[in-house]
């Protein structure tokens, strides 16, 4: 990789993580009032967004801390409740060139949140982490300043705003994966079923009292296991796709 | 024993980092295995449309801007694509609506 196109993706990263950023930071504001309620400070709060950056995690976090949790306690919730990340690390391992320097693979573990995964694998062919740093740099600003000022200014934001940007992080996961649905009449299908299966996650008795966190652990399992069963990735395609 | 407020902190984080970090350094090869391939190749579609659906109708403070708010959504991202525009799109949509409703 050149550092021509170091930069372009660098550059691309940044302009992509602000709408992350404005979608964060009406995450992490309701989560600054949150961590306000159990006597958090906004320096307390503030360092627990910027080394976390996870938003269902740290809603965990502070209940854990407002229960005075032990350590094997706090290690097990996180584990769980972060599961995801680990497929998500996973799937994205195999998106980086052999030929990458070994640094990466402790930096790029920093970035992965749902945006900016779903965002670095819709990359095609390998992708140059620097795309992934762009955005984190942008959205993990706007995630930290949120929480902080969600401390500090706690009601003062107008209820329309928040809601407004409350949707903004789903539009942009609607942007990642309806595209290649359009192309691909498998992967469309496989969204409406994932869609369907996490809507009847939600209504039906014992299954809506899962978290969020495990719905989308089982489901992807379930779905994502199924789907590379009946349809395999087509060698041919998959070359095609890392030229 | 609890370590505190900033000692429970530096746990949660290094735990969290781990999870995140551990895939990196397993999978340093590319996996040749066509199952698990396929099934990382739909990781990220599967993942994201169940944490879209029903999350997106239900975030807004009046279920009718999250309704909307999807088909704009769909229609913006399926004509357009472009990120910014689509989640722009869905912001005012709840907007707009909020006006209404």
């Amino acid at each position: 990789m050149t550092s021509g196109a170091n930069m372009h993706w660098f550059m691309r990263g940044l302009r992509d993580g602000i709408p992350i950023c404005m979608g964060y930071f009406a995450v992490s504001f309701a989560l600054g009032i949150t961590a306000r309620g159990i006597g958090m400070n906004a320096l307390q709060a503030g360092l627990m967004s910027l080394g976390m950056v996870a938003s269902a995690g740290e809603f965990a976090a502070i209940v854990l801390i407002q229960s005075a949790a032990g350590i094997f306690e706090m290690i097990t919730t996180c584990i769980v409740v972060n599961l995801r990340y680990f497929l998500m690390s996973c799937s994205l391992s195999q998106k980086l060139s052999p030929d990458l320097p070994f640094i990466h693979r402790f930096l790029l573990p920093y970035c992965i949140t749902d945006e900016i995964f779903g965002l670095s694998s819709a990359v095609p062919g390998y992708l140059n982490p620097r795309y992934s740093y762009g955005m984190t740099i942008v959205s993990v600003a706007g995630w930290t300043t949120g929480t902080v000022l969600g401390v500090l200014l706690g009601n003062i934001m107008p209820g329309w705003a928040v809601n407004a940007l409350s949707v903004s992080l789903y539009g942009m996961f609607l942007a990642i994966i309806i595209p290649p649905a359009r192309k691909d009449a498998f992967i469309a299908g496989l969204v409406l079923l994932s869609m369907a299966a996490s809507g009847l996650f939600s209504i039906l008795p014992v299954l809506k009292t899962i978290s969020s966190g495990f719905k989308v652990i089982i489901l992807t399992l379930l779905i994502a296991g199924g789907a590379a069963l009946i349809h395999p990735i087509d060698e041919t395609a998959n070359d095609a796709a890392e030229a | 024993m609890n370590p505190g407020i900033y000692g429970s902190l530096l746990i949660m984080c290094l735990t969290v980092y781990c999870i995140r970090m551990l895939p990196f350094l397993v999978f340093r090869k590319e996996i040749t295995n066509v199952w698990l391939r396929s099934f990382l190749y739909y990781v990220p579609y599967v993942t994201l449309a169940v944490m879209t659906f029903p999350a997106i109708v239900l975030a807004t403070d009046n279920i009718w801007s999250g309704i909307a708010a999807l088909i704009v959504g769909l229609l913006a991202a399926w004509f357009k694509g472009d990120l910014f525009f689509v989640a722009i799109s869905c912001c005012a949509t709840v907007f707009l609506t909020g006006l209404i409703f």
